[in-house]
């Protein structure tokens, strides 16, 4: 990247945002505002893709939503986002894991999950 | 006149602005230009400021231009340009034009030359929709009929052909200034901008819309 380019959006770079993997299951405090009032809205799925680089970089986040597959893209460094909460880790072959979008009913949350190895003594 | 500076274009990237949206801008280093000559009416019969912009190398400069530049006490520039204004300037020669004269909020004209894409065909230079893809067609990116028979006997002037495409000078009209960076002589726009990264521009306030601040 362009070294100009890279000062000029360095500040609007959110520091230890991108603290997610794809795969994980997060939910995205986003602000949102009715009126002349702002509150905080929560987006919880399994993120299934992450996509680009620095300022441009986003993230889709996917989750069933009343028998509903529903996905929303986040900009990671918006300022809308309060913040990232990674509320469950998981291991991933893949990338990009839009198979999770042929998979039906109990199947479609199931990543496999990252466990934590008990140190026998 | 029309507050004009040469400049050169970086590059595009997105910034967030103060409703928190994300805009695609294109940022482009725009001057400072010395203002190497002054037309007026008595001596040139029109008025006009002649600006430059960038670094010309000495062993490059021609004895008659070094000369020009000295005139006017400015260093060797790389590009000159002239501006026409319908009244006498106040500037002098040696006066330098930077981007504070751009504030954010306002619209601003970009010149530049469009990317070169050499010889193309009808579909990509002019959007024709070309022939069938199958069903036994064999008039595929073709353009299609020229013309009529021996009435009019010849094929009209201006009939859109396949042939050269960009590498002309383009203005593109209107663009939003998102962001003034006066220290480091950039100017940040909403939108694109005609060239590659590293052509030269044109930045000028918006003759069809004038300043609202």
């Amino acid at each position: 990247m362009n070294s100009v380019i890279r000062d000029i959006t360095a500040d609007q770079v959110q520091p230890g945002r991108d603290q997610f993997k794809v795969g994980d299951g997060v939910r995205v405090h986003t602000r949102v505002r009715e009126g002349d009032k702002e509150r905080i809205q929560i987006f919880a799925g399994i993120v299934i893709a992450r996509k680009g680089s620095g300022i441009h970089q986003t993230f889709t986040v996917r989750r069933i939503s009343f028998g509903e597959g529903v996905e929303r893209v986040f900009p990671v460094h918006s300022p809308l986002i309060e913040r990232i909460e990674v509320d469950r880790e998981s291991v991933t072959m893949r990338a990009r894991m839009y198979y999770l979008r042929d998979r039906i009913g109990k199947a479609a949350n199931k990543v496999k999950e990252k466990r934590l190895f008990e140190h026998k003594p | 006149m029309n507050y004009t500076l040469l400049g050169k274009k970086i590059g595009m990237t997105q910034v967030y602005d103060e409703q928190n949206a994300l805009v695609p801008v294109t940022v482009i280093e725009a001057g400072p230009c010395p203002v190497v000559q002054v037309k007026t009416v008595e001596s040139d019969g029109y008025n006009a400021v002649q600006i430059g912009f960038g670094k010309r190398k000495d062993r490059r400069t021609t004895k008659a231009l070094a000369g020009h530049f000295t005139k006017a006490s400015v260093g060797n520039l790389q590009n000159l340009r002239e501006v026409r204004c319908e009244q006498p300037v106040e500037q002098q020669p040696g006066d330098v034009l930077t981007v504070s004269g751009f504030n954010p909020g306002e619209m601003v004209d970009i010149i530049g030359e469009t990317k070169g894409r050499g010889f193309q065909g009808v579909v990509k230079r002019f959007g024709f929709a070309g022939g069938n893809a199958s069903h036994g067609s064999m008039s595929h990116r073709r353009g299609g009929s020229y013309g009529m028979s021996q009435d009019p006997g010849h094929t009209f002037k201006n009939k859109k052909m396949p042939g050269h495409m960009g590498n002309v000078r383009r203005t593109v009209q209107n663009l939003l200034v998102v962001r003034v960076l006066e220290d480091k002589n950039i100017i940040l726009v909403k939108g694109s901008v005609p060239g590659a990264n590293g052509s030269n521009v044109v930045v000028r306030s918006s003759v069809k819309r004038k300043r609202s601040a």
